[in-house]
């Protein structure tokens, strides 16, 4: 009786967990479909009060207005430019560099990594004014390459590579490669690279990530329009628009959609990767 | 290579200057292939990082308006102001209790989630996906997006707040709740990531150790708190400091929530990083900025160092 009992009070329970739980989720999705659903609305319905939950009359005219107004194509051929270029450059100097440090005995070898280690946790924004008066000499103030230039190093990408690297891959390996007569970057291109998949997966979707979401640098660097990424994009947009929520609503999604279809077909992978990274520091 | 491999075991006879240089460069080989190899990564790294960082120690020691060729220079004299300046007190108190309360409020939710989530159920996997879906959307539209639900006459939250009789809050443009506000919508957008990293932790626990404590008859709550809580001790530490650590820098969701909306300009909520940046370059107080710059730089530090101990003590005591 005492266990049939206690297996009724586990299933009550169990249940209230789920109630619980399922709020929860609901929480979560719930301004994603508020914003949705207030994209597809016309302007009476958004200030309707009470508010309604479905569109009543769906349009796009937010989406086809918002368009109209600001270059929101460009902004997300942009952010999709800038972040690959970003990605690419961290996955290079990463894999070089985590390689050299990982695998190699030289001079200053302990000295230079402590220094890449010591500044991966200065805030980017606690350098950037300095930063932005050098690109002010150099001129490189509002053009493409000053604005991705802080994103195309990531020393937390090599910390993480050269952790990788010096555990994963066998020394032997790199030897018996050295023996047939391969030459050091063939070794690192066709030995490591290949058997770091996941690492690199790993830092790439790191790098993306940051690079995406960048704000007060393009804010700083980036004066035309036709730079501003996504982020900036929509920020300015939504200072400028800032009574009309239909097409700020329509602005957003369209910058929110193609992550979340990116994230449901690699879900796994992504949050498997995030967090084996967010534990290595 | 082949040949210097051949070179290296010995076969030809040493002496000829040739050959000593070629065994020279042999040895050289590796060293000059890592310098080769780090020299790009390291110029850009140098470059955008080395440099700024130590130009920024410089500037806080001088008075400059880029514009103007005077640019003296003052000691510690920005710092000094600093400690006597309104809005960076503010700024820094307001960016202190972000930081704080969101990562306790996160842990808070996240804790029991993942320890709930790491039962294998089959909806474990659904609820992972949900909740992790506000960590990879762009914080920027979403912020638009709470800026509406917050709205004081349309937003949703005072709908619900007026459907159990509660007056309309001004989320957003009373800078003491819009902190709040902020708190709240970070703790949405972060959860998911504190969750896995939780279940990461949770299921490196030992499975012996939840049967040992059944066996020996302790109830689900007696297992968290004397078992899955200490073994997660290492775990919960590093994120709670990682996490504040990285909050300092908030800016985006501020900038976009509580700068210059139209309904009540000026209401901004005052965090470090906006500090830094209006004082930059809307009032080109370059060395001023700079000086508060290098405080968060010291603050950043500061926890880093407590973390080290932490982590040290904590591993002490484990072995």
């Amino acid at each position: 009786m005492v266990v049939g009992k206690r297996t009724r009070l586990q299933r009550i329970g169990h249940l209230a967990a789920h109630t619980v739980l399922m709020a929860g989720a609901l929480v979560m999705v719930m301004p994603m479909i508020w914003m949705l659903v207030t994209a597809f609305k016309p302007p009476a319905e958004i200030a309707l009060w009470p508010p309604v939950f479905w569109p009543r009359q769906p349009t796009t005219a937010n989406f086809t207005g918002a368009f109209q107004a600001a270059p929101f194509g460009r902004f997300f051929a942009n952010s999709v430019a800038y972040a690959v270029v970003c990605t690419l450059s961290v996955l290079t100097t990463s894999l070089v560099a985590g390689t050299v440090f990982g695998k190699y005995r030289f001079p200053l070898r302990g000295f230079l990594f402590g220094l890449v280690l010591a500044t991966a946790i200065v805030p980017f924004e606690a350098y950037m004014i300095p930063l932005y008066l050098q690109l002010v000499q150099v001129e490189w103030i509002n053009t493409v390459q000053g604005i991705v230039l802080p994103y195309l190093f990531m020393a937390f990408g090599i910390f993480l590579m050269r952790q990788h690297v010096a555990s994963a891959i066998p020394t032997e390996l790199m030897e018996a490669a050295r023996v047939d007569g391969a030459g050091e970057w063939w070794i690192m291109r066709r030995v490591i690279a290949p058997l770091s998949g996941n690492a690199l997966a790993a830092v790439a979707i790191l790098a993306f990530n940051q690079a995406w979401a960048m704000l007060i640098w393009p804010l700083l660097v980036a004066n035309d329009q036709s730079l501003f990424n996504m982020e900036l994009g929509l920020t300015t947009f939504q200072f400028a628009f800032s009574n009309d929520t239909g097409k700020l609503m329509a602005g957003s999604v369209v910058s929110v959609v193609p992550m979340l279809i990116v994230f449901l077909l690699m879900r796994r992978r992504i949050i498997e990767n995030m967090a084996l990274t967010g534990l290595k520091g | 290579m082949p040949s210097e491999a051949t070179l290296s075991a010995g076969r030809v006879p040493a002496g000829s200057i040739g050959v000593r240089l070629r065994r020279i460069r042999y040895r050289l080989r590796i060293p000059l292939f890592c310098y080769v190899a780090l020299l790009p990564v390291l110029l850009l790294f140098f470059y955008v990082r080395i440099i700024p960082i130590g130009f920024g120690f410089i500037l806080s020691l001088y008075r400059w308006n880029m514009i103007s060729p005077r640019k003296p220079f003052v000691g510690l004299a920005n710092y000094i102001q600093l400690f006597g300046d309104e809005n960076f007190i503010a700024a820094l108190k307001n960016t202190t209790i972000y930081s704080f309360a969101t990562v306790i409020l996160t842990t808070i939710l996240a804790l029991p989630l993942a320890v709930f989530l790491s039962r294998q159920s089959r909806l474990s996997p659904f609820y992972q996906t949900v909740y992790f879906l506000p960590v990879i959307t762009p914080l920027i539209p979403m912020s638009i997006a709470w800026k509406w639900i917050y709205d004081y006459n349309y937003g949703i939250l005072n709908y619900l707040l007026s459907l159990v009789g509660l007056p309309a809050v001004p989320w957003l443009t009373d800078p003491s709740i819009a902190l709040w506000a902020v708190i709240l919508m970070t703790v949405w957008k972060q959860l998911g990531y504190a969750m896995v990293l939780y279940l990461v932790g949770l299921r490196n626990i030992p499975q012996e150790y939840a049967e040992a404590a059944n066996i020996d008859g302790a109830t689900d709550t007696q297992r968290f708190w004397r078992i899955t809580l200490p073994l997660l001790r290492p775990i919960l530490l590093y994120v709670l400091v990682t996490s504040s650590i990285s909050s300092f820098n908030v800016f985006a969701q501020v900038y976009v929530m509580t700068v210059g909306s139209q309904t009540a300009p000026g209401n901004a909520l005052r965090v470090l990083v906006y500090d830094i940046y209006t004082n930059a370059f809307q009032f080109l107080h370059m060395g001023y900025a700079s000086a508060e710059a290098v405080m968060l730089t010291m603050i950043v530090l500061g926890l880093t160092l407590i973390q080290f101990r932490a982590v040290r003590s904590d591993t002490a005591r484990e072995t």
